[in-house]
């Protein structure tokens, strides 16, 4: 086996190659406003690193998001065209999931990134391997009361300490992570892997045009 | 035949809009032009809306890659380069082509050239007239832009003469068609009303053509203005609009000034071929009226056939195919997608 993993709904470009049994490589950038520059670099590098050719490849694993559209988009859009090129599967991981895998943490918690325009993407966990909640979108602060003091994994608990005052590692996923729980879902529950489609949760902003503007000012 | 054999085979990526292009040329010979586009989606907001577009590339891609290379009836392995637009264009769609481009290029580890719009544009011609003559004037209008361009080299050397200093022709187009009540994208519409009407019936502006003005730049939004106001003068008097008139009057009035003053740039620069890209490059009108004016000119014009002069990928493998053919350095995987690109860049490495 030689698992592509990468995820970039978050800030952080992360990219690494698995063989079934360790991370051969990672790479990991933390630049939201350069996805589509780094994401192929990454790709090409961990490759180098490992001393291996596209196509060794036989999977691509890639964070669904939820994350800001434009970067998540990068990511599913590669992921989408790299198992045409090369004939193989590609399996869809929600990214809030990497994050709590990351956690190594058997309590509950949750789990909140960054969705700007002062929200958090956000999921509940019982531990580690469990989501309780669908991912959604939110303001800090309503999230806040229905958590009632359990850690917070994740970018926006960093964002917002007074709404997720117990926050917990990491603050963002990682590709290796992202590897080791596919191959877990591989063996153990091949179902939950999705194939990659984004998680918006967010419809886009359009207006339908009301009545013609008068330029007339008489 | 052998010789077309011995051509590169160029996979073009085109996404800066709201049509998910993929072409297939080999040499200068069009393989295929596979076009998934969203309008549709938008005709109800008026005009793209830049998410739904690229959530529309995201999700056309793949399908459209298979098509091209269906059609084309080549596989992947047979690919020898690939182009993608880099800009300009609508920031987050270019993404979507450029990610998908860079991907294909590393699983074929075959070069990627991140090129220009505009130029990608200009060079398509070469699929339907051949080679471009050196030195020709390139006028290009669509929904974005109205320029006019001295285009010695296609692949490095493209020079602006002048631009739309508000509106693009096409934009115009789309925003009369709004008031006229015709729906969107609006050229065609206008195009197909003006049939039936009378291009003198109306006298409306012609911008940016008095003796102080620029003479290679172009301005629109004072005649979309003045077509609104007569259109809303006889709306409150009761009376009936005259569209078919309303149309030709306008169309003529948009078709004149891009006409004169590509001829004029021609002459200006010496050249003696006349290049017309972009959306409304398919405008009936407009192809009828350049081909008189640069015929007294002695001015040869080339137009290619309408679905080459609306976005598509076939454009960007062309462009691609020149610069594998002359040589040129291709990008590297990690270019940056511009937004605002810059005419003169034809390729970003
Ligand atoms: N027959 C026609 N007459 C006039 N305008 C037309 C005609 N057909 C299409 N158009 C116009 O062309 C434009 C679309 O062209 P195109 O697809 O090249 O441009 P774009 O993608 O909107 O912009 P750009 O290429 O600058 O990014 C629209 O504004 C449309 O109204
Ligand atoms: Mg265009």
């Amino acid at each position: 086996m030689l698992l592509l993993a990468f995820d970039t709904a978050t800030p952080a470009i992360t990219v690494a190659l698995h063989d079934g049994t360790h991370v051969l490589a990672e790479s990991t950038t933390v630049d939201a406003r350069r996805t589509g520059e780094l994401l192929a670099p990454g790709i090409t590098a961990v490759l180098t690193a490992a001393g291996r050719k596209p196509g060794e490849l036989t999977g691509v694993a890639v964070g669904v998001g939820p994350g800001p559209f434009t970067g998540l988009r990068v990511g599913l859009v590669t992921a989408r065209a790299l198992g045409d090129a090369l004939g193989i599967p590609i399996h869809g991981v929600c990214t809030l999931d990497v994050v709590a895998y990351q956690t190594k943490t058997e309590e509950p918690f949750a789990v909140a990134t960054d969705a700007r325009r002062k929200e958090v993407y956000w999921a509940q966990y019982t531990d580690r391997f469990t989501r309780s909640t669908e991912p959604d979108v939110a303001h800090p602060s309503l999230i806040s009361e229905r958590l009632t003091g359990l850690p917070v994994a994740g970018e926006g608990a960093v964002l917002y300490p007074e709404a997720f005052p117990k926050a917990i590692g990491p603050r963002h996923p990682s590709a290796g992570a992202l590897a080791e729980l596919t191959i877990r879902r591989l063996q153990s529950d091949p179902d939950s892997l999705m194939f990659p489609e984004p998680l918006y949760l967010r419809r886009p902003d359009a207006v339908e045009p009301g009545t013609r503007k008068r330029v007339s000012t008489s | 035949m052998t010789a077309l054999k011995d051509s590169p085979l160029v996979l073009g990526f085109e996404t800066s809009c709201d049509e998910t292009g993929v072409g297939i040329v080999r040499g200068n010979t069009l393989l295929a032009d596979a076009v998934a586009s969203s309008v549709d989606e938008h005709a109800r907001f008026g005009g793209v809306v830049p998410e739904v577009a690229s959530r529309a590339h995201l999700e056309a891609m793949v399908p459209t890659v298979q098509r091209a290379l269906a059609d084309a009836g080549v596989t992947l392995a047979d690919i020898d380069a690939i182009a993608v637009t880099a800009g300009p264009g609508l920031a987050g769609a270019l993404l979507v082509g450029a990610a998908a481009a860079k991907a294909y290029a590393l699983a074929l580890d075959k070069p990627i050239y991140g090129v220009n719009h505009l130029a990608a544009h200009i060079c398509v011609d070469q699929l339907e007239h051949g080679p471009l003559p050196e030195g020709c004037v390139a006028m290009l209008v669509s929904g974005g832009h109205s320029s006019l361009l001295f285009v010695p080299d296609v692949t490095g050397d493209v020079q602006p003469l002048g631009q739309t200093i508000d509106d693009a022709a096409g934009e115009a187009f789309d925003k009369v068609a709004r008031v006229l009540g015709l729906g969107f994208p609006g050229g065609p519409l206008i195009d197909k009303a003006a049939r039936e009407g009378d291009p003198e019936a109306i006298a409306f502006p012609r911008g940016l053509t008095g003796p102080r003005d620029a003479p290679l730049d172009f301005s629109f939004s004072g005649l979309k203005t003045s077509v609104a106001r007569w259109v809303e003068r006889r709306e409150r008097a009761g009376e009936k609009i005259p569209l078919a008139d309303v149309a030709a009057s306008f169309q003529e009035a948009v078709v004149d000034v891009l006409t004169r003053k590509a001829i004029l740039a021609c002459k200006e620069n010496g050249a003696d071929h006349l290049l017309i890209g972009g959306g409304v490059a398919a405008n009936s009108r407009l192809r009828v009226l350049a081909e008189e004016r640069a015929t007294k000119a002695g001015i040869r014009v080339r137009v290619p056939r309408p679905n080459l002069c609306t976005d598509n990928g076939a454009m960007v493998a062309a462009l691609g195919s020149e610069l594998v053919r002359r040589g040129r350095a291709p990008s590297h995987l990690d270019f940056p997608s511009d937004s605002s690109q810059s005419v003169v860049d034809v390729v970003v490495r």
